[in-house]
């Protein structure tokens, strides 16, 4: 017979092992390594190891034109690529003072908010797939589905969309989009409401998620730790409204803000969060205004010498793009501060002495995107 | 009630941990002070932020070649205000050196590794300077400007 | 002719037949688990292979079997053999004494709820063997909780039986059905002149049964975002074959005990009793067997499509702190009404 079984892998106690929730599992979204010091079922500690799908997007940012690295935008976090699109676009656009017509900006907002809304349902269906159930998945696809279409006539794209250019966006919008986006507001509110009767309610679901992973806003800002992370823990910051960038300030809406800090009340801000994107769109349809969809550019463009930064609130939280530039064509230095990398190294100390399932219910409620961590 | 930016500025200016303290034209640049300081003092003047409520955005690595500098630019945003202050300071290329403002800002533990990895810039006193996107093995550092793959 | 009246003739096709039922039903809940969830999410389910998705169970058992069987060089040889052997059995032979209709049963054994609750027991035991002999962290984690969880649900469904045993008087499971003739309100499902609560029993025993099975939302062992596979995450081809037909074959025994102890078994409920029909008679009995068998095994698969799974501790104080002091309360409370009350 073999030799006993050695559980007492790397630890110093001997009554601890190590579990590695390696890139390849059902739960890690996407290439995502986390090995676990484990004592029975309980994590001692949990370090994340991340850069499987790092592409080095900052170094591309260096090697050519700014004009180029627009299709790079998409690919970064690529379920809510819009907002990606968003921030370069208008770093750039704020260095070099470019003017972006208003129907260029009510467009933005309104293909941005059905991006949101998409990327918040998958994170919806990926989530309650995580827990153990398997149908709403497929519910949610129906819906995202509807605005995939919507988004595939205005952008080209289903997914990685690379549509807005600097002083607006590429295309109008085609006809017959704002009946098409009506139509699918109206069909998603009573959606909304189901999803909550039959979900949000659930009693499994509401054990398996209230007082879990609880992240104090003061933990948040130690981390850095943004969107509905931040917004689920007491403080109402969504850059939307602290910041308003583009014209949103020209629009009325909520910022859904739950103080408990567990995984219940980031579940609830994501979800009020896809009826408050409802809200914008319906408004910025009723305002669009006509005109040009793209402003004046040089037709070589060239930041000014020195440093802008740029944020928007992405669907997971506060993106922001800085450019250093030194006069030429390319940037000297692109950044990009993702949301899911600031949200994601708070899990090492939010998930010690938690449950396994309860820590990956956590990691489920921190809506991470891999590619958005490791660019 | 978060503390006005008049009274950060004449903290930075006055207290000497500055070497220059400007307003930034938020609408141009996208924040609206930029502090230059001494490598020495980027912990106390994270102390400083971290103390009136400021969290830590990202941890940016410049390499200034031709300058034969490396700037790290510490960019801090504020949960409940509209103040976005940043700080940099300069490291000469060929020995960069920062203190960890990991102590004060845990979040900073992931940004300094990150920028070790492309720049090669050592962030003293950081608990667990290893490679964080490279593979562990990784002795190079793709970001410097003179990086042949 | 009269040789197919003999025992050893009998004795041969009830075995013929139970595994023909065990492989047949293996084969084919798959495919309603398939179709269901398919249903339940909005889409068809599979419907490529043949006439419709019908013979998708036989494209499943030839990819199955054509896969290279692996066994780990590190685990334990012979017990991670053994395994599938041991799960597989307990059911079957479990099987043999559930009465499908009048004269339907393999062997009628006057102590039959004894037996299949004595081989029922087995079933957790093989899960920990293979659990243990794979050497795998992940399939240790799942056979531990399995065995925490059996053990927690065993107590409440004993003491729920226990309180039937109270009301029908014999083990026997052919003679339980028998006292469930004539129309509908004799079912032991609706007995409340000798047990006020006999609906919450019959609940207590479902819920005790999807965990007994390891069936969602009581599927800790193989909760697949967390453990992989679990307990079976290191068996390939047939090996994974076995174990997932013995998880449906405990499916169609809980559920056919449930319709045996609950529900008059192969009883019409409407008054007729097929018995007295002869042959026809039979097979009448055996079709409202199935009908209600399959009714309740629908259900099985409905609840797994529809609720996301419960926490660990969760599971364990529903059955310690709620399931175990109810079903105490429902069986003091039979015993007081069966003694102060007349029959």
């Amino acid at each position: 017979m073999s030799a006993s079984f050695d559980i007492a892998a790397s630890a110093k106690s001997g009554e601890t092992f190590v579990l590695n929730l390696g890139p390849q599992h059902p739960a890690a979204h996407g290439v995502l390594r986390v090995k676990m010091t484990m004592d029975g079922e309980y994590v001692m500690r949990s370090e994340p190891v991340i850069g499987y799908i790092h592409r080095m997007h900052e170094k591309m940012g260096e090697n050519r034109s700014l004009a180029k690295f627009l299709p790079n935008t998409g690919r970064i976090d690529y379920l809510s690529a819009l907002h990606y699109n968003h921030a370069f676009v208008g770093a750039v656009e704020r260095a070099a003072r470019i003017e972006v017509p208003p129907r260029a900006e009510f467009i933005r907002v309104i293909t941005s908010e059905l991006n949101r809304i998409s990327s918040h349902l998958v994170w919806w269906g990926a989530f309650l797939l995580d827990l153990g159930g398997f149908t709403p998945l497929l519910y949610a696809f129906d819906d995202r589905e509807k605005i995939l279409d919507l988004l595939e006539g205005v952008t080209g794209s289903r997914l990685t969309y690379c549509y807005f250019r600097f002083g607006g966006v590429r295309d109008d919008l085609d006809e017959g989009f704002v009946e098409r986006t009506r139509a699918f507001i109206a069909q998603m509110r009573p959606r909304l409401k189901m999803y909550r009767q039959l979900v949000t309610d659930n009693i499994i679901l509401r054990k398996r998620l209230e007082n879990i992973g609880p992240i104090s806003p003061e933990l948040c800002r130690r981390y850095g730790a943004t969107g509905p992370v931040i917004r689920g823990s007491g403080v109402p910051y969504d850059v939307r409204k602290i910041e308003p960038y583009s014209v949103y300030s020209q629009l009325d809406f909520e910022v859904p803000v739950y103080p408990e800090g567990d995984c219940m009340g980031r579940y609830r801000v994501r979800m009020d969060e896809i009826a408050q994107s409802l809200r914008i769109i319906e408004q910025a349809l009723d305002k669009l205004p006509d005109g040009p969809t793209l402003g004046k550019v040089p037709r070589v463009l060239k930041l000014p010498v020195g440093d802008v930064c740029y944020a928007v609130e992405a669907a997971r939280g506060r993106l922001m793009v800085r450019i250093v530039s030194d006069g030429k064509e390319a940037a000297y230095r692109l950044k990009l501060r993702t949301p899911s990398f600031s949200n994601m190294s708070l899990f090492e100390e939010a998930s010690r002495g938690m449950l396994l399932a309860d820590a990956l219910a956590l990691m489920g409620s921190l809506d991470l995107v891999i590619p958005d961590i490791d660019r | 009630m978060p503390t006005t930016l008049e009274q950060i500025k004449e903290h930075f200016s006055g207290t000497g941990c500055a070497l220059s303290c400007a307003p930034a034209d938020r609408a141009v640049k996208g924040y609206d002070l930029d502090v230059s300081a001494n490598a020495g003092d980027v912990v106390s003047a994270a102390e400083y932020l971290g103390g009136i409520g400021f969290a830590l955005d990202t941890i940016t690595g410049v390499d200034w070649i031709l300058q034969n500098e490396m700037e790290v630019v510490y960019d801090y945003f504020h949960p409940a205000s509209p103040l976005r202050i940043v700080v940099r300071t300069r490291v000469p290329r060929a020995n960069p050196e920062v203190p960890t403002v990991s102590g004060v800002f845990p979040g900073a533990n992931w940004h300094e590794r990150e920028t070790h990895d492309f720049f090669g810039i050592r962030f003293a006193g950081h608990p667990n300077l290893i490679p964080l996107l490279l593979p562990e093995d990784a002795d190079y550092h793709p970001l410097r400007k003179d990086f042949n793959a | 002719m009269s040789f197919l009246l003999t025992e050893p003739f009998r004795l041969l096709l009830s075995i013929l037949c139970i595994v023909a039922f065990v492989g047949g039903n293996a084969a084919y809940l798959v495919l309603a688990e398939r179709k269901g969830a398919g249903r339940f999410q909005n889409r068809p389910g599979p419907n490529e292979a043949g006439f419709g998705g019908w013979l998708q169970p036989i494209a499943d058992v030839g990819k199955l079997i054509s896969k290279q069987l692996m066994v780990p060089p590190e685990a334990d040889q012979l017990l991670f053999r053994l395994a599938p052997l041991v799960v597989l059995t307990p059911a079957m032979m479990c099987l043999a004494v559930i009465p499908f209709g009048d004269t339907v049963v393999a062997r009628n054994i006057n102590v039959g709820l004894l037996m299949v609750f004595s081989f029922g027991s087995i079933n957790v035991m093989a899960i920990l063997l293979s659990g243990w002999a794979s050497r795998n962290k992940f399939a240790i984690m799942s056979a531990a909780r399995v065995v925490s969880q059996n053990v927690a649900y065993e107590i409440p469904m004993l003491l729920v039986v226990i309180t039937l045993l109270m009301a029908t008087g014999t083990m026997d499971l052919s003679e339980i059905v028998r006292q469930q003739a004539g129309g509908f309100w004799h079912w032991n499902f609706c007995r409340v002149w000798i047990n006020p609560l006999m609906p919450v029993t019959f609940v207590i025993f479902f819920i005790c049964m999807l965990a007994e099975t390891n069936r969602a939302p009581f599927d800790m062992a193989e909760a697949e975002s967390e453990l992989v596979a679990g307990a079976f995450t290191e068996y390939g081809s047939m090996g994974f074959g076995v174990f997932f037909m013995a998880e449906y074959a405990n499916i169609v025994l809980g559920c056919s005990l449930a319709t045996v102890l609950f529900f008059g078994g192969w009883q019409t409920g409407l008054g007729a009793v097929p018995a007295a029909w002869g042959g026809w008679g039979v097979l009448v009995g055996l079709g409202f067997f199935m009908a209600k068998l399959y009714a309740l095994i629908f259900t099985v698969i409905w609840v797994r499509w529809t609720f996301p799974r419960t926490q660990f501790y969760i599971l364990l104080n529903l059955s310690w702190k709620i399931l175990i002091p109810v079903s105490l309360f429902t069986l003091l409370l039979s015993s007081a009404m069966i003694k102060l009350l007349p029959r």
